[in-house]
């Protein structure tokens, strides 16, 4: 056939990158994968490849741009050590369900299992923490594996996907057919929505004294955020966050009583177990929401939806399972509601978000005169930005203390690695951010010790200008862990002191502005400073050593046992 | 804890064996056996796995797999929802055969027959579930029994067709 085009695995493969609509590469070339960067050199215009310092960074901005776009983040990297330092980034994103494009080079096929030169099992290492990870060995598989990748990375439970595309396939030229993938017999990533479950939801809902809704991460997949609002609306029920759904309402929402779990509000893990029932959406009763499963609301009737069914049942039994998306099965709920009110419920609850306020909060975030709490910076920084900026975290004090802290205005505003807990997500995160939503302010909370595990992709900021602000907690310790050794290892504090660099050195070798703060009184005008600053800029805060998040439910007690500080269980 | 098996049914594609493997072994069960084969149904593959456990785990292992991109459909059952097999091969030397007229009355007890004879060796087979090659293992075991082998199980539904044809219908 004449008008059979042949083209090369590579060039296939940028081709269907346009197609897909892919708005960045994030990358790191090597020997294996040479022939894919040729070819991206040839699309430089169509396809911007963002390089990053180390790929760990390309994958976890890869995942930044993914959580903030709600599109594949794409990534590439050479095989052998490309791939290995990318699995980190795999776990984390199959743990957050995100949907990302992993694309390793490697080696030629005839030498594959020779342990040739930068080889290595990269299917058999991906295989558990991705969605689905498969060998490119000849050019005429790319258009079927690559259009695969896009459709299960990206539908159903989002979640990471990679393709080993070996050397010869990149080099080998095959006919240019393309064709989108748009189902697959093994895989139903939209379940059908039962009509059954959703009655009996109404049901319990319209009987119901004392609702509960939990948010996850769902509904932002499912882009159910008005849904959400609606139904907690019309029944009048209060809602919990996960860490991940925090963005899911605002801030502000009469409704919203602030994030659920080990270090959450008070007023969510107190109706937790006193709830007649909870609507969780798009949520997993992660353990470090739970707490102790066994005490974990024994008196509600538990409505669950996801879309992903091993959910239901994991650790938290459902008396109603509604398999389907968020927002579809809150669109059809929404009819069978009643309208409601619960004043008297919410009237109950409100007590103990006061409590919260006194005893946790405004300490917290009040000026003090001695030293600087995490609370005091990140409620200041977040009014800064009107509560409208995305906050981007890393793991550990610094991550709860933005996520209890922060305010949100609009959706897809948090980025942090809630299910991993990886440290060093932070900061390349916040770049994939930043690329996914210029128009909007980025802010990144760190820790000096997450700071300094991806700190070298200060040289990616710096590369393309990116606005980010990031404002260091800087504690001399890694806080979380020394938090822990305060709390259950008698002040031992092993292996958790800090020696540090002088960050704003670091900041200056980067060409990026930043400002030390000292003492409290230096902070709001800092503060203020980097806010009108164009571009991005370091704050480097001092935090007091001793400071530590509260509250805080023990692993293994139940939700509701709560400690406001070392010492004190809240009463309620 | 109860002897459960799980069927699955997948697309033919590298790695799977691996990525079912993986959910096992993450949680700590052990596969006490295995097989695999092409499927009645062309270009589906049929992993049969049993393995002991509780059944609210094995509910879990079975959905589990059955999230895995490339698995159609992925069935728990216990021993009464199915009709299964096991074979056994048995080397014995020959001259027990010959000599000793026991060896003759055990295989017809036990129902076996005889695969292959050399001057060497005698070579039986044993189809019957884990108990019933077992017993005859017990049994060759004391006339100097050179080698024994078990296959893993095969199983059907009661039913009257494989179920995943039903969900092929569904699904093509
Ligand atoms: C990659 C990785 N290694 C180790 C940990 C364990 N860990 C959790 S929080 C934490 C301390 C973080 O210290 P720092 O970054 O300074 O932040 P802080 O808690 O002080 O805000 C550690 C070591 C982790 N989550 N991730």
């Amino acid at each position: 056939m004449a008008n059979e085009e042949m083209i090369s695995g590579s060039e296939m493969l940028m081709r269907i990158l346009q197609r897909e609509g892919v708005e960045y590469v994030f990358g790191y070339p090597g020997g294996s994968i040479m022939p894919v960067y040729d070819a991206l050199y040839r699309h430089q215009g169509d396809i911007p490849h963002i390089l990053t310092r180390h790929e760990q960074g390309a994958i976890h901005a890869a995942e930044g741009y993914a959580r903030v776009s709600g599109k594949p983040g794409v990534v590439f990297s050479t095989s052998g050590p490309g791939a290995t330092n990318l699995v980190t980034g795999m776990a984390d994103a199959l743990a957050d369900s995100t949907p990302l494009v992993i694309i390793t080079g490697q080696v030629d096929t005839e030498h594959l299992g020779f342990d040739a030169f930068q080889e290595t099992d990269v299917v058999g290492m991906s295989l558990p923490v991705t969605k689905w990870s498969y060998q490119i060995r000849k050019a005429e598989d790319v258009a079927w594996a690559v259009a695969r990748a896009f459709y299960v990375a990206s539908t159903g439970r989002p979640g990471p996907v990679v393709l080993d595309f070996t050397h010869t396939a990149q080099c080998a030229k095959a006919v240019w057919d393309y064709h989108p993938c748009t189902r697959l017999r093994s895989y139903a990533p939209v379940p059908e929505i039962q009509s059954k479950p959703l009655a009996e939801a109404a049901v319990l809902l319209n009987s119901s004294r004392k609702p509960l809704i939990l948010a996850g991460h769902g509904v932002a997949l499912a882009k159910a955020e008005k849904q959400l609002a609606e139904v907690a609306e019309k029944i009048d029920a209060p809602v919990g966050l996960t860490l991940l759904g925090l963005s899911a309402l605002p801030s502000s929402h009469p409704l919203c009583l602030g994030m659920a779990g080990m270090h959450g509000n008070i007023p969510v893990n107190i109706a937790t177990n006193q709830a007649d029932v909870i609507l969780a959406v798009g949520m997993r009763f992660d353990n470090r929401v739970t707490g102790a499963t066994e005490h974990y609301a024994r008196q509600a009737k538990i409505i669950h939806i996801d879309i992903d069914e091993t959910e239901f049942n994991k650790s938290i039994p459902a008396d109603v399972a509604i398999h389907a998306d968020a927002r579809e099965a809150l669109d059809k709920l929404l009819p069978l509601l009643r309208r409601n009110e619960h004043a008297d419920w919410r009237a109950e609850l409100k007590p103990h978000a006061e409590a919260e306020e006194r005893l946790v909060i405004q300490p917290e975030t009040a000026e003090r005169e001695d030293c600087i709490h995490m609370g005091a910076v990140v409620s200041r920084v977040s009014a800064a930005f009107g509560d409208d900026a995305i906050v981007v975290t890393d793991v550990g004090l610094n991550q709860m203390m933005s996520a209890r802290y922060s305010r949100f205005t609009q959706p897809d505003s948090i980025v942090t690695s809630g299910g991993l807990g990886t440290m060093g997500f932070g900061l390349p995160a916040a770049i994939g951010a930043k690329l996914a939503r210029p128009d909007r302010e980025v802010v990144l909370f760190l820790g000096d010790g997450g700071f300094q595990m991806t700190m070298q992709e200060l040289g990616t900021i710096m590369e393309h200008n990116l606005d980010i602000k990031i404002v260091l907690l800087n504690n001399n310790f890694l806080g979380n862990v020394r938090q822990m050794q305060a709390m259950f290892c008698e002040r031992r504090f092993s292996a958790t002191p800090l020696a540090n660099p002088d960050f704003m050195k670091i900041a200056s070798a980067y060409g990026i502005a930043s400002e030390d703060v000292e003492r409290p009184e230096q902070l709001d005008d800092a503060i203020a400073r980097m806010a009108a600053h164009k571009g991005a800029f370091l704050l480097n805060v001092n935090i007091d050593e001793e400071n530590m998040v509260f509250p805080i439910t023990r692993g293994g007690d139940p939700v509701d046992t709560i400690y406001v500080n070392l010492t004190d269980r809240y009463q309620g | 804890m109860e002897l459960y098996t799980i069927t699955v049914f997948s697309e033919n594609q590298v790695g799977i064996l691996n990525q079912i493997a993986n959910i096992f072994t993450r949680r700590g069960l052990n596969i006490e056996s295995l097989s695999v084969s092409p499927s009645s149904i062309e270009g589906v593959h049929k992993f049969i796995i049993t393995c002991r456990s509780d059944r609210a785990m094995m509910q879990r292992v079975a959905r589990l797999i059955e999230k895995r991109v490339d698995v159609l459909k992925a069935y728990l059952y216990t021993d009464s929802e199915i009709v299964y097999q096991e074979i056994a091969l048995y080397k014995v030397p020959a001259d027990q055969l010959l000599d000793n007229s026991n060896v003759e009355r055990v295989i017809r007890e036990h129902n076996a027959r005889i695969l292959e004879i050399t001057r060497q060796y005698v070579i039986i087979e044993k189809t019957g579930h884990t108990a019933d090659t077992d017993a005859l293992f017990q049994e060759l075991k004391h006339y100097g029994l050179l080698q024994f082998v078990r296959s893993g199980r095969v199983a059907v539904t009661k039913g009257t067709e494989e179920q995943l044809t039903r969900f092929l219908l569904n699904h093509t």
